[in-house]
């Protein structure tokens, strides 16, 4: 069905669809309207989801755990100072292996008080052990909210999803967005180890290093093969829906000599920019990086490249820069731009590809 | 001090602020400050008062207003008051936090604080949800009220608050409501003359969460004591007396539905949810009765 939606009613829809058992939700701007939206479908009797309304984000994720602990489909949406207050138990969720799908409306910390986008809570929970997609479209947002459930789901990963989607530039925007007849695209959630009175076991008990060891190097290996379940769950996704999707979304990069990398509603905006700079003759192209952990591959290798953080590890550097550096050794032209909801056009995204200079940091908008 | 016109005129709050029309739980601070005065930090978590102080460089509070993560005002506002004291200062420390900050996320904080005897004054607010974000339900909405989050009215209870900090036996504790700031007044400066950890519960109708127009918010508060759902008392060294306003409503409580025929977020309230909130109304008034006798 074709309709116009928000980012967040779009995520909400999703989550309709998937029917998760329980769904443990805070209010938090700029998610509220996500949570709304569920308790509505829930008032309404348009979904059978037992949706509890608790005290606090820390407990968001572990009424979470404890549904999901039974072998139910479970779902949460947060954001900012949620994300951050939920920190333990994310690390509880994905340590337990439990296949939680939650949105996350990235936004910035405080203080000062912020509610608009920025990334640094996502990649604040980078070590956690959550898979991590960024979406750029309410299309994308909803698409990608459903494929996180099989992924999550899938025994070669049952480790949770969280679904990131820029505060208001997309979480309150509107733009068309087609719903799909779902069929048995996300299988029945079959969760091993699932507590069953009847085959009593401890979890997460006392464990020694030995054992603990290797439960860490089990988070990894499933971190691996998730990159397969991926794969296979977005053509899968491309050959019954007809949306394709992939580790980044790549947009004129075939010939580009220069290559813009960002994240999120910024990469819509870089798409413009490359068809403004190919006009004066130079070669661009946007690479939109979709997930960030699973960290992927990216070709960028005898391209210049352009990569714009809206985040920042304070003492080193953006993100996204350093992350990219550390896998593929490449030097770029780092531009922190965007925090806190900072306004940045495609005309500045084309000024920072004129302007580059390879090697160097720039926070855009700060003259020193 | 027996009128309103005793209190002092000194203006802690600007005209001008962030608040909406109406909005009883900024002119509730107007007068805790003026009861409070200058030698006051306030502490603040995240609510409506993080946005009607407003926005960076500006400030509509005369006070230094120290914002906080949502669930800590207590603790830090425990750290504040520690500090001041060991540096032999007098400086009122005064958390400043809505119900769901209170009830809700900040409940652990506030039970460590009242616990350790932390010298300051917890204030809630108390507009019966989420206002900072639009209005979603918190563990303070009555039952029967409609929220963004309850769509079809809530299904529990409002959470007893009073009670649960009662078990903490603090020095000094109130309830208050912003349609009697004389009383108000009074409370908070009875309670920044007492040392240890006090408390001050104040009733603040909100009129977009609410749903009424805002030239009632006065009312609407009046109805809350008059029909005996806000009973206003203090509870001194645990010594309850109940308030001026709140005599006449022990004896003869006004019927519920005057209150809740003045507010939109009731109007999906079956008329059984409409008799168990009157009922639980006569429970705690005959309650309050008789722990002022003292008999309990
Ligand atoms: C950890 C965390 N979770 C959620 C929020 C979002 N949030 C800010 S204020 C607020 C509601 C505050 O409600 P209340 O304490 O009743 O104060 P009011 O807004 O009604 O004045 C919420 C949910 C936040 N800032 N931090
Ligand atoms: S929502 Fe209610 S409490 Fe918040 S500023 Fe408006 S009137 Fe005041
Ligand atoms: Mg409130």
């Amino acid at each position: 069905m074709l309709m116009i939606s928000t980012g967040n009613k779009a995520v909400a829809a999703a989550v309709k669809q998937a029917a998760p058992s329980v769904v443990a939700a805070y209010p938090i701007t700029p998610q509220t309207e996500i949570i709304e939206q569920i308790a509505s479908y829930v008032a309404a009797g348009e979904v059978e989801t037992e949706y509890i309304p608790v005290e606090s984000e820390h407990s968001a994720m572990a009424a979470c755990i404890g549904a999901s602990a039974t072998g139910v489909r479970t779902f949460t949406a947060t954001s900012s100072h949620g994300l951050l207050y939920m920190h333990e138990m994310l690390h509880w969720a994905a340590g337990a292996r439990l296949p939680i799908v939650m949105a996350n409306v990235n936004r910035a910390l405080g203080p000062g008080w912020n509610t608009w986008a920025e990334h640094t809570d996502a990649f604040s929970q980078r070590d956690t052990g959550w898979l991590q997609v960024f979406v750029g479209t309410v299309q994308e947002a909803y698409d990608a909210t459903l494929m996180a459930f099989r992924i999550a789901e899938d025994e070669r990963v049952l480790l949770p999803v969280m679904v990131n989607l820029d505060g208001f530039t997309l979480s309150h925007i509107m733009q068309s967005l087609e719903t799909v007849d779902l069929g048995d695209f996300i299988p029945a959630n079959r969760l091993p180890y699932a507590i069953d009175v009847k085959n009593p076991m401890g979890y997460g008990p006392m464990t020694g290093p030995d054992d603990y060891f290797r439960f860490r190097w089990d988070i990894e290996r499933s971190m691996r093969d998730a990159r397969e379940v991926i794969r296979e769950t977005e053509e899968e996704f491309a050959r019954r829906f007809g949306r394709k999707y992939g580790p980044a979304e790549e947009y004129r990069c075939e010939d580009a000599e220069v290559v813009v990398v960002s994240m999120g509603t910024l990469g819509k905006e870089a798409e413009v920019a490359v068809d403004i700079l190919r006009k004066e003759g130079i070669k661009a192209g946007s690479m939109r990086l979709r997930w960030f952990r699973p960290f992927p591959d990216l070709d960028l290798k005898g391209r210049e490249v352009v990569v714009i953080d809206r985040d920042y590890s304070f003492g080193f550097g953006g993100v996204v820069a350093a992350s990219l550096k550390a896998k593929t050794g490449i030097e770029c032209y780092n531009v922190i731009a965007g925090l806190g909801g900072q306004e940045v056009t495609y005309n500045d995204i084309a000024d920072f590809v004129r302007d580059r200079r390879i090697g160097e940091e720039m926070w855009f908008g700060v003259s020193e | 001090m027996s009128t309103i016109s005793e209190i002092p005129k000194e203006e802690y709050i600007t005209t001008c602020t962030a608040a909406c029309a109406g909005c009883s739980s900024s002119l509730s601070l107007r007068y805790v400050l003026k009861a409070a005065g200058p030698d006051t930090v306030l502490v603040v978590p995240a609510c409506c008062t993080s946005v009607i102080q407003g926005m960076y460089p500006n400030t509509s509070f005369n006070v230094p207003v120290y914002n906080i993560a949502f669930a800590a005002a207590a603790a830090c506002a425990s750290g504040m008051s520690k500090a001041f004291r060991s540096a032999g200062k007098k400086t009122n420390v005064i958390v400043y936090a809505g119900d769901g900050g209170t009830v809700d996320i900040g409940i652990q904080a506030l039970s460590g604080a009242f616990e350790r005897g932390t010298d300051f004054l917890y204030i809630c607010y108390d507009n019966e949800a989420y206002g900072n974000t639009g209005m979603q339900r918190s563990g303070a909405t009555p039952l029967g009220a409609v929220t963004t989050t309850t769509p079809a009215g809530k299904t529990e209870t409002k959470k007893d608050l009073d009670q649960i900090v009662a078990a903490h036996n603090p020095p000094y504790m109130a309830t208050a409501c912003s349609a009697y700031p004389l009383d108000l007044y009074k409370k908070v400066k009875k309670a920044l003359s007492i040392e240890g950890p006090k408390f001050i519960h104040i009733l603040a109708p909100c009129p977009p969460g609410w749903r009424y127009n805002s030239d009632k918010t006065i009312e609407v508060g009046k109805l809350a004591v008059k029909t005996g759902s806000w009973v206003l008392y203090e509870r001194e060294y645990g010594k309850l007396t109940v308030s001026g306003p709140s005599r006449t409503a022990l004896k003869k409580p006004h019927p519920i539905e005057e209150y809740i025929r003045a507010q939109g977020r009731f109007k999906k309230a079956t008329p059984e949810i409409i008799a168990e909130l009157q009922q639980s109304i006569e429970k705690n008034l005959a309650r309050i009765k008789k722990e002022e006798e003292g008999i309990c």
